[in-house]
């Protein structure tokens, strides 16, 4: 009798090299990462991976590299827990477990030839960078682009130095506040919401993608609603706890939908009732 | 898949065979010789609950229960009846979506790790005797969950395409029962190879026999039968009428959805929580209820690490766990997560309600918390209680 071929199964992650570890903020870090297995399906701009470290566990994490080189996968940790601590500690040279990708993309297509508006509020910066590298490489398909973008403290920005390349752009308008400045820091002070004022864009031209604290992402859905960019056309990121990224283990669960497979990037009309809830 | 198993066993219209009750034992034998391991209802612990049997001896026959409200009783039958006792605590859904399962294993290596999966699906082939209406349904709706998506579970599909199914109807409703409501019994009508209707009358004991697929023609051709007498057929469907007339519990499924969107501020979940002690009992009888979690562990060198999944619960504080805190920190919310979902949002996400009138939630309820009562107050204006 045949011995039984392990079968690959959405629950078992391959193994990935641990290509570059780069420290973003005082607690967050960014890992490039190159799966062992190649032809993984490429990631789409907004979707997740679930990473592992070694006999620690496993966690959601959006993939905020450039879906133009899909081969390397970029994943920005916050150190929040025992399994972001591990990751965020690793060093070139080790391996991790991933997953993925998962989950639902940004409308990237659908926003073509329209204004894009990107809103992000501290760590919610990492699943947007991929539309803006997206956008930077096919810019003549989108009109203006403005990016606003809020974090607690300048220390705290992520992706400094795409921050400072995108703001020396002519094409590109980079908008970033902070809530507590420092003595050195020259730009805006406070939520992000108050950039839209300083924000061009034509309302009714607009799709405007949305990712931070859920108390950023209501702010700034109403913010966007009182300028008159219509809900089918804003779409946010959720984060939930998840087990499985497939939709069977029932942790990211907000009401119809599961966080993991039906989002985490959702068109805002589809999702509204739910985002204004207590403990949905 | 689950539209698999459940389309190739719908009900045909065939005239129904009648199988004396002292041969059940030729069933057990047509079954096992065809390799499969019979799985029945057999009393342990003071409760009837589903294990391998290898023949009628080992069923719970002569038993009968009683459920109420945070209360189940085993008592004697008279009539000798061998199904004669309702839903119990440990359901099926266990041999499909185990509790407990190893995902795979990792090994530390020179230049890293490398993850073994555990062999490939080789679950055996079971026979599910004396499977309710109601919990072939919760097996359908499982099967929607975990195997019906772009990512099915590979094991849970192997077990349940290998697995043949014996429904016995219910000719009695017990006291926490409601699959009339629910439109779920009290007779199977598809998602079965073989369904059983128990016909206990004047010394005369027998089963009147639908096949559901071919699987359970074949079957029955091994088994001695002859076709039911039109006064048989007639017996059975009184049976079958007055059970679903005398349920213990009703719930008005008519716009529960609509009902429970509606209320979702509403002070009675406040009622709710003073009572629910969020010890996930009800998670675990429920057949549809599927949430896992999984935990990840090393032995003490840490060489070798594994990946393990477990039946998890709403009901549990980490279950929502993110950095910050849990999204439903207060019972209120995870009992109306929960509930929500089981009557309304799993429409929205799988077609079906999420709950088939089994009311082992109720049973199993350690302070005897009754959703269709939850429902009616809630529908009533949300202030009253329990038992309402």
């Amino acid at each position: 009798m045949a011995v039984p071929q392990p079968v690959l199964e959405p629950m078992v992650p391959v193994t990935a090299k641990v290509l570059g570890v780069r420290r973003e903020t005082p607690d967050t870090w960014t890992l490039s990462l190159e799966p062992d297995r190649p032809g993984l399906p490429a990631f789409r701009p907004g979707q997740f991976n679930m990473v592992y470290a070694f006999g620690i566990g496993e966690v959601p994490i959006s993939i905020s590299g450039d879906p133009a080189r899909p081969e390397r996968l970029v994943h920005t940790v916050r150190a929040v827990g025992a399994v972001t601590r591990a990751l965020a500690g690793s060093r070139p040279g080790q391996v991790v477990g991933l997953r993925g990708p998962f989950g639902t993309a940004w409308p990237v297509e659908e926003a073509r030839g329209r204004d894009l508006v990107v809103a992000a509020g501290g760590i919610g910066l990492a699943p947007l960078r991929p539309v803006l590298y997206h956008v930077l490489s096919n810019r003549a398909d989108y009109d203006r682009v403005v990016l606003l973008y809020g974090a607690r403290s300048r220390a705290e920005l992520l992706y400094r130095r795409d921050l400072e390349r995108w703001r020396g752009r002519f094409d590109l308008d980079v908008l970033v506040t902070v809530d507590r400045p420092d003595a050195r820091w020259r730009g805006n002070v406070g939520v992000v919401t108050a950039l839209f004022q300083q924000a061009a864009f034509r309302p009714e031209a607009t799709v405007a993608l949305v990712c931070g604290p859920e108390v950023m992402i209501r702010f700034t859905l109403l913010e966007l609603e009182k300028r008159g960019v219509p809900d089918h056309r804003t779409y946010v990121s959720l984060e939930r706890n998840m087990k499985c990224g497939v939709g069977t283990c029932g942790h990211c669960q907000l009401g119809p939908v599961f966080v993991c497979h039906d989002g985490p990037v959702f068109r805002t009309d589809r999702i509204r009732d739910w985002l204004g809830k207590r403990e949905p | 898949m689950p539209a698999r198993p459940a389309a190739s066993r719908s009900a045909s219209p065939a005239v129904p065979a009648v199988m004396a009750a002292g041969d059940l034992g030729q069933l057990f034998s047509a079954l096992t010789t065809r390799g499969y391991q019979v799985i029945g209802p057999t009393v342990r612990d003071g409760a009837v609950v589903y294990d391998a049997v290898d023949g009628p001896d080992a069923l719970a026959a002569g038993w009968g229960d009683e459920q109420a409200p945070g209360s189940y009783r085993l008592v004697r039958r008279r009539d000798g009846a061998i199904f004669g006792h309702r839903s119990g605590p440990t359901g099926w859904k266990r041999f499909f979506w185990p509790p407990e399962l190893r995902l795979w294993q990792a090994r530390r290596m020179e230049d890293g790790f490398r993850v073994e999966a555990e062999p490939a699906a080789d679950p055996p082939r079971r026979a599910l005797l004396g499977v309710r209406p109601c919990q072939l349904h919760g097996l359908l709706r499982l099967d929607r969950v975990v195997a019906g998506g772009p990512y099915p579970d590979p094991r849970y599909r192997a077990a349940r395409e290998r697995a043949f199914i014996v429904a016995v109807n219910c000719t009695e409703a017990g006291g926490t029962c409601f699959c009339a409501s629910m439109g779920t019994g009290p007779a199977a009508t598809a998602g079965y190879d073989l369904a059983l209707t128990e016909l206990v009358t004047d010394g005369a004991h027998r089963f009147l026999v639908e096949a559901g697929s071919e699987a359970g023609r074949a079957v029955l051709s091994g088994v001695p039968h002859r076709q039911a007498e039109k006064d048989e057929v007639a017996a059975a469907r009184v049976l079958l009428q007055k059970a679903a007339e005398a349920m213990g519990r009703r719930l008005d499924a008519g716009g529960v959805k609509e009902l429970l969107y509606e209320k979702f501020e509403a002070d009675h979940w406040d009622r709710v929580a003073e009572r629910c002690l969020a010890c996930a009992n009800c998670t675990s009888v429920c057949p549809t209820c599927f949430c896992t979690t999984v935990t990840d562990a090393t032995d003490l060198a840490g060489g070798r690490a594994e990946r393990r999944r477990r039946w998890d619960s709403c009901f549990s504080v980490d279950f929502s766990y993110i950095h910050g805190g849990p999204v439903r920190a207060s019972v209120k919310s995870r009992y109306r997560q929960w509930l929500t979902h089981k009557l309304a949002t799993w429409h929205d996400q799988f077609g079906t309600s999420g709950c088939v009138g089994c009311g082992q939630c109720i049973t199993w309820c350690p302070v005897g918390i009754d959703l269709t009562a939850e429902v009616r107050a809630l529908r009533a204006g949300g202030e009253r209680g329990n038992g309402v």
